[in-house]
């Protein structure tokens, strides 16, 4: 898509000054005013409009259960929280900048040290009472494991309702038939990323 | 007074009844589909085959749902007020003949329920009385907007009366009655009236619109129950049957004055054939679709701007109206 003419901030051609009347002060500026748009036919232009409207046909409307709208890729639904595609692991290495970062404190994350002596996260929640879809924590996370996903809809009885980490967490069978969606917001990675990644010179 | 004509009266009054009452609730339907495509939307469309049901299930709401007579308002006036607007809506409707005469089984149906020599002062006055449920109701609800909305309701009272009072007597004075039928009968001899006299009739017929739209509160002087201005006016405190008391009488009175308009204006249902009948239907449809036209199209007036426009500005015509007509028949 081209942005250039959203860019262009010079509306000096196509702004024009509206050439409004000075309002009648005596009595027959007023009656002639009142002739003026009795007979100018304005109310016939308003009747025209909207039966063009219906001859047209024209529907907008979206019948929303049945069909909705296409979102972005960079909407900022319901968090989901992505694996490897390598090792079909999860990404998530428990570093806990998201609960740092998260300005309505609504992440908790717990953390501990597995038998293989690697940290593994034992705790994730997301309380989306409190949660804003700032989107800060899918930007700050290093591994692109947290990211918002599309799912807008969420009915319950109650809205605190915790999102928990096995809800979040790409479904294994999904993983394994390759439909698992990178998240194309903030902090992702851009599409070109391969050519501009400078290798390191080894003899640093 | 024979058997027969009672039993044939009271079959008439219970068939219009019928018939009207189901009329205001597809008038809403219809309202709503065509407001619906004008403002390029879908309208009703879940409730059966393209929201058809739409109005069965309004129906079943409105009578399911708990009467509720607010804390501190006027009882029995608040609960009379939309009966009064129900009743003089039907009350009205037994002068006009909605088709011309017709056999069934070789008797001889008059489609009207009573001829009475008076009968469009009747129609105009019974209509006028239906006034009184909005400024009734609003009066006695105990709420500010329904007060507002009673005023109001006064405002549009001694405004349209007057116009609509005065543009008929022109007509009046050409066909020398007031039964809806010798006007009938007139313009099958003089043809129809609006084309009557150098446009007198045409005057008088535009006068008695723009009046009609004042009596029926529909939107160019939909001032008594503005939405968005005071809520639902003298109907915010109702619920229930009782507003759907109002909302029938409104639709009924709309479909009533389609009605007058073309008997009085339009050669109503001309020579009495089967065609003429089927162009009065065809003319009511039209001056029904022109009210909900309206209130897509054109914006609401003040109050004051009605009263304005028909003291100041209606009125004159048709007193002026009144005078040519009489020159040019002297």
């Amino acid at each position: 898509m081209k942005t250039e003419a959203f860019n262009d901030r010079d509306v000096s051609d196509s702004y024009y000054l509206v050439d409004i009347e000075d309002y009648p002060t005596d009595g027959w500026g007023k009656f002639k005013r009142v002739i003026k748009r009795t007979f100018r036919g304005e109310l016939f232009v308003g009747l025209w409009v909207v039966m063009r409207e219906m001859i047209k046909f024209d529907i907008h409307t979206v019948s929303y259960p049945q069909e909705k709208m296409p979102i972005g890729p960079r909407y900022r639904a319901v968090h989901e929280m992505k694996r490897l595609w390598e090792s079909d692991a999860e990404r998530c290495i428990g570093c806990g900048l998201c609960e740092k970062i998260c300005i309505s404190n609504c992440i908790q994350i717990d953390t501990k040290i597995d038998e293989n002596s690697r940290k593994e996260v034992s705790e994730y929640s997301i309380n989306l009472g409190r949660c804003i879809f700032c989107g800060y924590c899918a930007e700050v996370c290093p591994e692109l494991a947290i990211t918002h996903g599309g799912r807008y809809e969420n009915a319950s009885d109650q809205r605190e309702h915790f999102v928990m980490y096995e809800d979040m967490l790409t479904p294994l069978d999904k993983m394994k038939a390759g439909a698992q969606l990178e998240f194309e917001g903030f902090g992702a990675i851009t599409p070109h990323e391969d050519e501009r990644v400078k290798k390191t010179p080894l003899a640093y | 007074m024979e058997v027969a004509y009672l039993i044939e009266t009271v079959i008439k009054v219970v068939v219009v009844l019928l018939i009207f009452s189901a009329l205001a609730g597809i008038g809403t339907y219809f309202e709503r589909k065509i407001l619906a495509f004008m403002q390029r939307r879908l309208g009703p469309m879940n409730v059966g085959p393209y929201g058809l049901l739409q109005v069965a299930a309004d129906g079943v709401k409105l009578f399911t749902k708990e009467d509720i007579i607010p804390t501190n308002v006027v009882a029995p006036i608040f609960k009379i007020a939309p009966v009064i607007t129900a009743a003089t809506a039907f009350m009205a409707a037994a002068a006009i003949p909605f088709l011309p005469q017709f056999e069934i089984f070789g008797y001889t149906v008059h489609p009207i329920i009573a001829d009475i020599n008076v009968g469009i002062l009747y129609i105009l006055g019974i209509m006028g009385v239906g006034l009184y449920g909005p400024l009734l109701g609003g009066m006695a609800s105990a709420n500010k907007f329904s007060l507002l909305s009673a005023a109001r309701g006064a405002a549009v009272f001694i405004s349209y009366e007057v116009v609509t009072g005065l543009s008929i007597l022109a007509p009046i004075m050409m066909v020398g009655s007031l039964s809806l039928i010798d006007f009938n009968e007139y313009q099958i001899e003089n043809g129809w009236i609006i084309f009557n006299l150098y446009g007198v009739g045409f005057v008088a017929f535009i006068l008695f619109w723009i009046a009609a739209f004042a009596e029926t509160g529909r939107t160019p002087f939909h001032l008594i129950a503005n939405d968005h201005e005071i809520i639902d006016g003298f109907g915010t405190e109702y619920s229930g049957m009782r507003w759907g008391l109002f909302f029938i009488g409104e639709y009924a009175n709309m479909f009533f004055i389609s009605f007058v308009i073309p008997l009085l204006f339009l050669g109503g249902y001309g020579d009495g054939s089967f065609m003429g009948a089927m162009a009065l239907l065809g003319k009511v449809a039209f001056f029904f679709f022109f009210f909900l036209w309206t209130r897509a199209a054109w914006p609401d007036v003040r109050p004051d701007q009605l009263m304005w426009l028909c003291w100041k500005v209606l009125m004159p015509i048709a007193v002026i109206n009144i005078v040519i007509a009489g020159i040019v028949m002297m």
